[in-house]
């Protein structure tokens, strides 16, 4: 028997059906968020690097909780709100989020595997505490892995989103 | 902790357009929003999964082998194992020699592919190498070199009569195996003080890049045709084929996942892929899971050293040794290592004049080693360094000053790689950076001589340690380019290089941008393939600054010389009255006035330059490594407060990038294989013990201590540019470097790579 799960995937709703009986479009149980995303619905951005839940590079937004999608059964995602790092570009302007940009003007990656899940990490963060210190941000970051290391210009980057948090505040 | 970087170049000049100045990735914007392509977004029809059958024992004969099941099973392609290699693999081999049967009855490692599958999913693959029915006669294994080197220990492979390898020629190069200059019997004699002992760095570590190696082949009009995660895609075909008795290769590459030289020919990944490519006739992918990359990829090569170091007046006057590299049971490139790394030792004592260093590449039954960052040179180094200063401090001479007066400078010399050729060094004096950098760390207030702690507060002591380290592969191997001009005003750039993270394919823009004087947006590279690019060996050695960067202003110069010739025939004048900016040509004497391509060429004209660089080792980079550690006396826990890396680059070509390649001396198993970075074998049973990412130590972003940059620029004239190189080496000093700060420390001498608690308790007597 299938059944159906929906889900909204960076502001769009996406149904899927969900079972073991062959049918081409269906999904088994045990298909992960980061396989639906990433090979459903070419969601790239997304990247799987360990599927252990241990490097962070699959981190999406689930209902505003940033959570490593190689770790989530979409069969469990029913009623959930997803967001990757292409739902964070504006799609009619193109304009990038605070987050993105600051990750260019302070260069805060090198090969970029791991940018997307920091990203998105972040962005869950600064929805909890749009003001974190740079040590908050690293203990939040803390699951997430970058081998190039680009840690310090994340938390620059970071550092500045939190200013312009503040100053927003105070204004 | 406030996890700040610093970062300071003592003179800058302003003196180019883009080259030392920051100009944003082409790619960033890709990046940040997820659209750069790395392998596993490239989508491709028809293709196969690949996953390999992988031994349990350390060193075994397959007795009974049954495929039948796994060949029955739905979804499966092909099943390959020793008895049905295809007619035109049969000579196929592995290691280098490959002598080695690419598939055999024989396993040398736990985790040696004994059998490949090839199925419609990954999923269909991996249960096909469950059906494979297989039975074994375990056979006993050496973990070891200096087990492995004695006549009656298990032989690794049947192939070699010995597990020393043979010193066969790597490509055409024969590399130096044997460092021999002046007299060392008689120098030791002369010396004022001689030390003697051994060390060995060897803790299988791996660089662990974000994205796993993977490899596509299709078999393609007689030749293979590679889509992969290699950061050498110029070199790759070339150095696979030699495996595949001369097959051609074509290959191309994407965004690089992180490589740290540990993504080059990804040996046994890539002939599995092709042996299935070459039997299905179906484009196959063979893609590592993390912990396949932690266990079966290739680790660091390991270095034993049994050596004798003599020091005379202050500067080092003799060094003997025997250095065991251990290859495990596949050698990709370790005689290119030993010969790199001979070299290497001969410009951090670049005054020695005295010279018996004999390098041995030894098969042991653990996973392959291969390239890594570092390329045997941070290697010997982490052994040899360490043994000078017991010698050095032993003297009373202080380690800095003892690197400021024993570094090779202009005039000195040294052999190098291979065919024993002679390269005098030339255009270097880091003498003066090392004194800035220490002075900018506080070496004299907080070094307190030889075995004494800066501070200690408790259970806690403190100490300090420094290490130097240069490179002279900087100018390492071929590197060609093309640069095409087009009326549209936009320039092409024909050039091999990936991009791995240090930011090359946007930087070597500059170098183009720079030669026409136009922004460095309108310089555009031809996608990375070994179809539409020259010969390059790739960011490997840091050496893409000077190679591929002189081969790309050769070929702008050339490109923009020919447009120059073209105008002044046209206009009847000559080259000399006219020149070149923002796409236009300008007369000299008329400056404001442009003249499109146009004015002298048919709209269909574009103008081709291309450029070459050849091998030329007479100049090292440089790196001198600070660490400040705090040892816990009550468990010998470390931890690495602050560290200072000082360096002259020649020239900056890209602060932010240069910046963040001194960041990356962390991970990748460089700086931290001195605190904590290793596999964990277990040479029991030869199993590694660290296949996830739990168990395998790496720096969190939360333990990123203080780091500071001081940045020399002293402009050799190296290359129009003047720039000497600078990534590969950012941690390679750092693990000697840990161990002189954990030895001064806790007041023992102390030398185990990764440092370990129990190894710390140890030498503190309290275990």
């Amino acid at each position: 028997m299938s059944r159906q799960v929906s889900m909204t995937i960076n502001g769009k709703k996406e149904v899927f059906s969900i079972g073991h009986s062959g049918a081409r479009w269906e999904i088994p149980d045990e298909e992960t968020l980061s396989l639906t995303l990433r090979e459903r619905l070419n969601l790239t951005g997304t990247k799987e690097a360990c599927g252990q839940g241990a490097c962070g590079c699959c981190t999406v937004l689930m209902n505003n909780r940033a959570v490593p999608s190689c770790q989530i059964l979409t069969a469990d995602c029913d009623g959930a709100d997803i967001v990757t790092i292409e739902g964070l570009q504006d799609p009619d302007t193109g304009e990038l989020d605070p987050i993105q940009k600051l990750f260019i003007e302070k260069y805060a990656f090198q090969c970029g595997f791991c940018t997307p899940g920091i990203i998105m990490a972040l962005k869950g963060l600064f929805i909890k505490n749009p003001t974190p210190s740079r040590a908050e941000v690293a203990e939040a970051l803390s699951g997430n892995q970058c081998r190039c290391i680009s840690q310090y210009h994340v938390l620059d980057a970071a550092d500045a989103l939190a200013e312009l948090n503040a100053a927003a505040t105070n204004a | 902790m406030s996890y700040t970087s610093k970062f300071t170049r003592i003179s800058p000049k302003k003196q180019y357009r883009h080259i030392g100045e920051d100009r944003q990735r082409f790619d960033a914007s890709d990046i940040v929003t997820g659209k750069a392509m790395f392998l596993n977004d490239f989508k491709m029809d028809d293709l196969l999964y690949a996953k390999a059958l992988r031994s349990p024992h350390a060193h075994a004969r397959i007795v009974k082998i049954d495929i039948s099941k796994a060949e029955a099973f739905p979804g499966v392609h092909r099943v390959l194992y020793y008895g049905n290699i295809p007619e035109a693999c049969k000579g196929w081999g592995l290691s280098t020699p490959p002598a080695v049967p690419i598939l055999r009855d024989k396993a040398a490692y736990v985790g040696d592919a004994v059998a490949l599958v090839a199925a419609e999913t990954e999923q269909i693959a991996e249960e096909a190498c469950d059906l494979i029915e297989i039975e074994y006669e375990v056979l006993p294994a050496v973990f070891s070199t200096v087990e492995a080197v004695k006549p009656d220990a298990p032989r690794v492979h049947d192939a070699f009569e010995s597990n020393i390898l043979p010193n066969v020629p790597f490509m055409t190069e024969h590399m130096m195996d044997h460092l021999v200059r002046g007299d060392v019997e008689k120098a030791f004699a002369e010396c004022d003080h001689v030390v003697e002992g051994e060390g060995e760095y060897n803790s299988l570590g791996s660089p662990m890049a974000m994205e796993a190696p993977g490899v596509i082949m299709k078999l393609e009009q007689g030749r293979l045709k590679a889509w992969a995660t290699t950061q050498v895609a110029m070199l790759y075909g070339p150095s696979t084929g030699v495996r595949m008795q001369g097959f051609p290769v074509d290959t191309t590459a994407f965004n690089i996942g992180g490589g740290f030289g540990n993504k080059a020919s990804m040996q046994t990944t890539t002939m599995y892929t092709a042996l299935l490519a070459m039997s299905t006739h179906r484009p196959v992918k063979m893609n590592l899971t993390k912990t396949e990359q932690l266990l079966v990829h290739d680790e660091r090569i390991g270095m034993y050293m049994k050596g004798k170091v003599g020091i005379k007046d202050g500067l080092i006057h003799a060094v003997k040794g025997i250095c065991y590299l251990d290859c495990g049971a596949y050698n990709d490139c370790g005689q290119w290592q030993m010969g790199v790394g001979l070299g290497e030792t001969q410009v951090a004592l670049g005054k020695c004049q005295n010279w018996d260093i004999e390098g041995k590449l030894v098969m042991t039954n653990h996973v392959q080693t291969g390239a890594v960052r570092g390329f045997g040179g941070q290697e010997i180094k982490a052994v040899l360094m360490p043994l000078v200063m017991r010698a050095v401090t032993d003297m009373g001479v202080d380690p800095v000053e003892f690197c400021a007066r024993n570094f090779a400078q202009q005039g000195d010399g040294w052999y190098w790689r291979s065919d024993y050729k002679w390269y005098n060094c030339r255009e270097q004096d880091y003498a003066p950076v090392m004194y800035k950098a220490a002075e900018a760390f506080g070496w004299k207030d907080k070094y307190k001589g030889w075995l004494k702690p800066t501070r200690v507060e408790g259970n806690k002591a403190v100490g300090v340690g420094v290490s130097v380290h240069g490179n002279a592969d900087v100018g390492e191997d071929t590197a060609e380019a093309y640069v095409r001009f087009e009326a549209s005003g936009l320039v092409y750039l024909h050039a091999g290089i990936a991009e791995t993270g240090a930011g090359q394919r946007s930087n070597i823009r500059k170098y183009v941008a720079e030669v026409f004087d136009i922004p460095v947006e309108k310089v555009i590279l031809a996608p990375l393939n070994s179809e539409a690019n020259p010969f390059d060996a790739g960011p490997i050695g840091s050496r893409c600054t000077i190679t591929l960067g002189t081969a790309v202003t050769r070929a702008a110069e050339d490109c923009r010389r020919q447009i120059l010739d073209a105008a002044a025939k046209a206009f009847f004048c000559s080259p000399e009255d006219l020149f070149f900016k923002e796409g236009f040509v300008f007369y000299k004497s008329r400056p404001t006035q442009p003249h499109h391509i146009f004015e002298f060429s048919h709209f269909g004209s574009s103008y081709t330059g291309t450029g070459r660089w050849t091998s030329d080792y007479s100049k090292s980079n440089f790196n001198i490594y600070f660490s400040e550690v705090e040892v816990d006396l009550d468990t010998g826990a470390t931890k690495l407060l602050k560290v200072l890396v000082g360096t002259d680059v020649g020239q900056v070509i890209d602060p932010l990038t240069l910046e963040m390649q001194i960041h990356g001396g962390f991970g990748a198993a460089a700086a931290d294989s001195g605190l904590f970075e290793g596999n964990v074998l277990d040479t029991t049973t030869g199993h590694i013990m660290t296949g996830n990412m739990i168990d395998y130590k790496w720096r969190t972003f939360d333990d990123f201590p203080d780091i500071e940059a001081i940045v020399e620029e002293t402009q050799p004239e190296i290359s129009r540019f003047k720039a000497t190189g600078f990534g590969e080496i950012s941690g390679a000093p750092g693990p000697a470097s840990m161990m002189m700060a954990i030895s001064n420390a806790i007041g023992v001498d102390y030398c185990e790579y990764p440092a370990s608690r129990e190894g710390i308790l140890k030498a503190l007597g309290k275990l």
